[in-house]
């Protein structure tokens, strides 16, 4: 018999719940303030801790006193490194897979070196928080301020101050993409365009700041951490190499997190030193970062420079790109997932959507005091869309060539897959032909081009810009496994026939919000054919669900609801066998149908599943005697076809720009994308809003703004811009369905296109407002000043 | 340190007679002395409202209210305004249109959007947006949130405009 590959195996008899808007069941709670998010467990003998962060952005400390502070009310103790050496030990954030990348080995408190403003070094814990924050204000440190590195352009400097002597300069990582030619390529081109970009830093900002809650049991050297994270087996597994714990004595418990868009899938020192003090003082321990501390110490996103090329023959066709990307990720490179993925993600995606044969590319990694920068939904796309789009776009104007038209000349054609883009990437199966069309009516884009010339005529400036995309989903282990980072590629889901004919999934990648867990009730309650209400779906718990990697990398419904698809299926067929037996039949012609067991062909009822679990769990003497039903099923799934499974999608943003003030206007905003299948239309399109929200902000809102000592200016929500409700526009999205065959599910990830997209169309469709007067504008986020300075009507830094 | 004060006021429809330090901020007395925890610290000054609670039944933030200034008055939380029924409709839209993901801001939002149909039921969409422009979400992108505030003044008007046809 032949085994059917993985996109011909069966999902179901019928499809009630995938592909439709299914409501969130665990959205009720939420609704209700019934939720759980780290801050509000409260266990008994629990302490707060509080940290002492580095005031400046470069230094030593020189002195330092606790006596006051430990003499206040409440105080446990005030700790610094030293306390907790011995119950801690340092790491560093490499990848062997990244050559020559190097970082120092950082510790949970800084030992004496302060290396940016937000560093933790000293920690104070009290019976309350309040308790702690008082006598926080009774420490009394002193510090040598050292020069500053915070200029990511003098970085590299031989006469720049070094952060790490001992590592030679600061230079964390470099690499090159150089597939040939390239210098031929341009030097014989009919147009060359040449152009900068620049991308402020900015941050997440989630609503629920990042959250621990440390548990460590000194009677049995258990530690349960009760983490706002994304990720809690790889939080298992360094909480448990770094305090020396067996793995199986370290639970990590993610209840509902408030928010976490990468920003909670990285290790942070102050992670690190909780769970030690926890330890140390054999109590439960609670950190929760107020919101300074989280514009402070929260890794930021981003701050890159990118110098651009593109070479086209004078009919339109691309021949080449080149960038250069230099981009400064703080003092340390981020554990463990290291802040040399977004470059290197820039370098793979850049061109990303084109023909084109030739491509060079050097990334620049540098270390600077400010606070570390690492994966933030998006990761690289932002950055490699805004730079491919904004230069095809001044390729197709200087070429006098419809921007539309020019894309949908030079994409990789839908017909012309499986196939390798120019930067080495492996590409299965893409729709940019189809997702082209589709927005071109969508959009009514002959009508905006109609209605944007007929108001030019009045003096009203609009702008329509568009941004084809690509984005690497579904991972294998080539993000971090081949780099030695104990990161699972894999993910795995266990589901479960229940005393009462419930099904229990219980799944390693778990919920922040996006709807996974919904996503994978809808799966379950198809593939065994039960109402949905039946299904209960459990994540967020390393004692419970199978071992998996989590969410990231727009991974959770391709790779986790894969896991699902296969164990409710192995499920089905066991409780198919199952029926089988108690019925002294063959389970030929069985199927699952609506909670029961029936005859395929003749309709006729056999069992129903809740009548099946009753026989198993509490009446196995009425099964035949040399029948033992197996009542759950587990299966892993781990993506290998490819290293990531690319989606494709198309923006159009459509906007007003006030070239009196430099205000722009948001009008509408319209998205196309090719996930795959798409599970709940509802949920992959709030995904899209979501991040393309995010995205927004970073084009025209968002930026973490230093000074040139390394001091954030902005680190309150009321000086850091995100957007809110009234500057936003509505935003339509349509969908073309490319399934992968790397799965029977078919799904891509969803979660991050949004914000690889938008940045590039609304910068695009700002420059196209601002056309007529020949201003262009490639600095993120676009501010009304800097449209102001573009345009000639304010001097640039007087503004 | 000052010296603590007392206090009675009530709490979702409970009498609560307790002492508290005179800066403790209504937030954290209501989340860390009364274990409610249904509101939730987003910025701790005003700006996320992420702690929006109800205040002798006008929404405020629980940051910038002191417990000792809500003495002799009533507060409510998305808990209590929730059990009693008040919000029913607001949250049936809410959880159909997916208008939370993380939920953290959900209590302020839904305390706001309450508000606003109380006060502005003939709110247009640009109006709805400007008045929610007061709460922080990072997750929706606010459409939904303003689709769903929109699903109930609709159905509000027309069972009001049925009613004038009986």
């Amino acid at each position: 018999m032949l085994t059917p590959t993985k996109s011909e195996q069966r999902i179901a008899d019928e499809l009630r719940y995938i592909g439709a808007p299914v409501p969130r069941p665990n959205a009720l709670r939420l609704l209700q303030g019934r939720g759980v998010y780290v801050d509000d467990i409260v266990l008994p003998r629990m302490a707060h801790v509080v940290y002492w962060r580095s005031p400046i952005a470069h230094g030593r400390i020189t002195s330092f006193d606790a006596s006051f502070a430990t003499m206040m009310p409440g105080v446990i103790g005030v700790f610094g490194a030293e306390d907790i050496a011995d119950i801690c030990t340092p790491w560093v954030g490499t990848l062997a897979h990244l050559p020559g990348m190097k970082s120092p080995p950082q510790y949970p408190l800084a030992r004496g070196h302060l290396c940016w403003q937000g560093e933790p070094v000293f920690a104070v814990v009290a019976e309350t928080r309040h308790q702690a924050e008082d006598a926080l204000a009774y420490l009394r440190i002193e510090w040598d301020e050292l020069p500053v590195v915070a200029n990511m352009e003098r970085a590299l400097d031989p006469d720049s101050p070094l952060i790490h002597p001992e590592l030679g300069d600061n230079l964390c990582l470099t690499r090159t993409i150089d597939n040939g030619a390239v210098d031929a390529t341009f030097a014989s081109a009919d147009v060359v365009v040449e152009e900068s970009y620049r991308f402020g830093r900015h941050t997440g900002v989630t609503m629920e700041t990042r959250s621990v809650l440390a548990d460590f049991n000194a009677a049995d050297h258990t530690l349960t951490v009760y983490h706002s994270h994304q990720a809690p087996h790889m939080m298992q597994d360094l909480y448990s190499r770094h305090l020396n714990l067996p793995e199986t004595s370290v639970r990590v418990i993610c209840k509902d997190v408030g928010g976490s868009f990468g920003i909670k899938v990285h290790s942070y020192p102050d992670d690190f030193a909780t769970v030690a003090l926890s330890k140390l003082l054999k109590r439960p321990i609670k950190f929760v970062a107020d919101r300074l501390e989280s514009f402070t110490s929260d890794v930021h996103a981003r701050d890159h420079l990118v110098k651009a090329r593109l070479a086209a023959t004078k009919d339109g066709h691309i021949l080449a790109f080149e960038i250069d990307d230099l981009t400064g990720v703080g003092p340390y490179s981020v554990y463990p997932r290291t802040s040399g993925i977004e470059g290197n993600q820039v370098l793979n995606i850049t061109g990303g959507p084109y023909q084109h044969a030739n491509y060079r590319a050097r990334l620049r990694v540098v270390f600077q005091n400010k606070p570390p920068m690492s994966q933030y939904r998006g990761v690289g796309h932002p950055i490699a869309c805004a730079v491919t789009e904004g230069i095809v776009d001044l390729a197709a104007s200087k070429l006098g060539i419809d921007p539309l038209a020019f894309r949908k000349m030079n994409v990789m054609h839908d017909d012309t897959y499986p196939r390798t883009g120019a930067s080495g990437i492996k590409l299965e199966g893409l729709s940019h032909d189809a997702c082209l069309a589709r927005i071109e009516r969508l959009a009514d884009y002959d009508g905006l081009r109609d209605e944007q010339r007929r108001l030019r005529e009045d003096g009203v400036f609009r702008g329509i810009g568009i941004a084809a995309m690509v984005e690497l989903t579904n991972p294998g282990p080539a993000f971090y496994g081949i780099g030695g980072a104990r990161i699972a590629a894999q993910d795995g889901a266990t589901v479960r026939l229940d005393a009462g004919g419930g099904i229990t999934v219980m799944v390693s990648v778990g919920e922040q919000g996006q709807g996974s867990e919904t996503i994978f009730a809808q799966i379950a309650a198809d593939a065994l054919s039960i109402p949905i209400e039946r299904v209960r779906v459990i994540t967020g718990d390393t004692s419970v669900t199978p071992y998996g990697g989590g969410t990231w990398a727009s991974r959770g419904a391709g790779i986790g609801g894969e896991a699902v698809l296969q164990a409710s299926n192995a499920l089905g067929m066991q409780l198919i066998e199952f029926a089988s037996a108690v019925h002294e039949r063959s389970s030929e012609g069985l199927k699952l149908f609506n909670g029961q067991v029936m005859d395929a062909e003749s309709g006729a009822f056999l069992i129903d599943l809740k009548d099946l679990a009753s026989k198993a769990y509490f009446r196995p003497d009425t099964l035949p005697r040399d029948f033992q039903p197996e009542l759950s099923a587990t299966r892993h799934f781990s993506q290998r076809d490819y290293p990531f499974v690319f989606t494709n999608g198309v923006h159009v943003s459509y906007v007003e720009v006030d070239v009196d003030t430099g205000m722009v206007k948001l009008l509408k905003h319209w998205v196309v994308e090719d996930c795959g299948r798409v599970i709940n239309p509802m949920l992959v399109d709030e995904q899209i809003r979501g991040a393309v929200v995010q995205g927004i902000g970073g084009v025209l809102f968002e930026e973490c703004l230093y000074d040139e000592a390394g001091l954030l200016r902005n680190g309150s929500m009321a000086d850091y811009l995100v957007p809110m409700a009234s500057e936003m526009p509505d935003i339509e999205i349509a969908h073309v369905e490319t399934r992968t065959k790397t799965s029977a599910l078919g799904a891509k990830g969803a979660g991050e296109a949004g914000s690889a997209g938008a940045p590039a169309a609304v910068m695009n469709a700002i420059n196209d407002a601002l056309a007529p007067f020949h201003a262009r504008v490639t600095s993120q986020p676009i501010t009304p000043e800097k449209i102001l300075v573009a345009l000639g009507k304010v001097t640039p830094g007087r503004a | 340190m000052a010296e603590r004060q007392s206090i009675r006021l009530v709490v979702n429809g409970k009498s609560v007679t307790t002492t508290v330090e005179p800066r403790m901020h209504l937030i954290d007395f209501l989340r860390d002395e009364l274990q409610i925890k249904g509101a939730r610290v987003g910025c701790e000054h005003g700006v996320c409202g992420a702690c929006t609670v109800r205040l002798n039944g006008q929404m405020v933030r629980g940051c910038l209210v002191l417990a000792v200034g809500a003495a002799n008055c009533t507060v409510e939380t998305l808990e209590g305004a929730s059990d009693r029924g008040d919000l029913a409709a607001l949250q049936a839209a809410f959880h159909a249109r997916n208008a939370l993901q993380c939920g953290f801001c959900t209590a302020g939002m839904l305390l706001a959007a309450a508000e606003l149909i109380a006060t502005r039921p003939d709110s247009s969409r640009e109006e709805i947006r400007e008045f929610m422009s007061g709460n922080y979400c990072r997750c929706t992108g606010y459409q939904a949130i303003v689709d769903a505030i929109e699903d109930v003044l609709s159905a509000r008007s027309a069972s009001v405009a049925g009613g004038q046809k009986c």
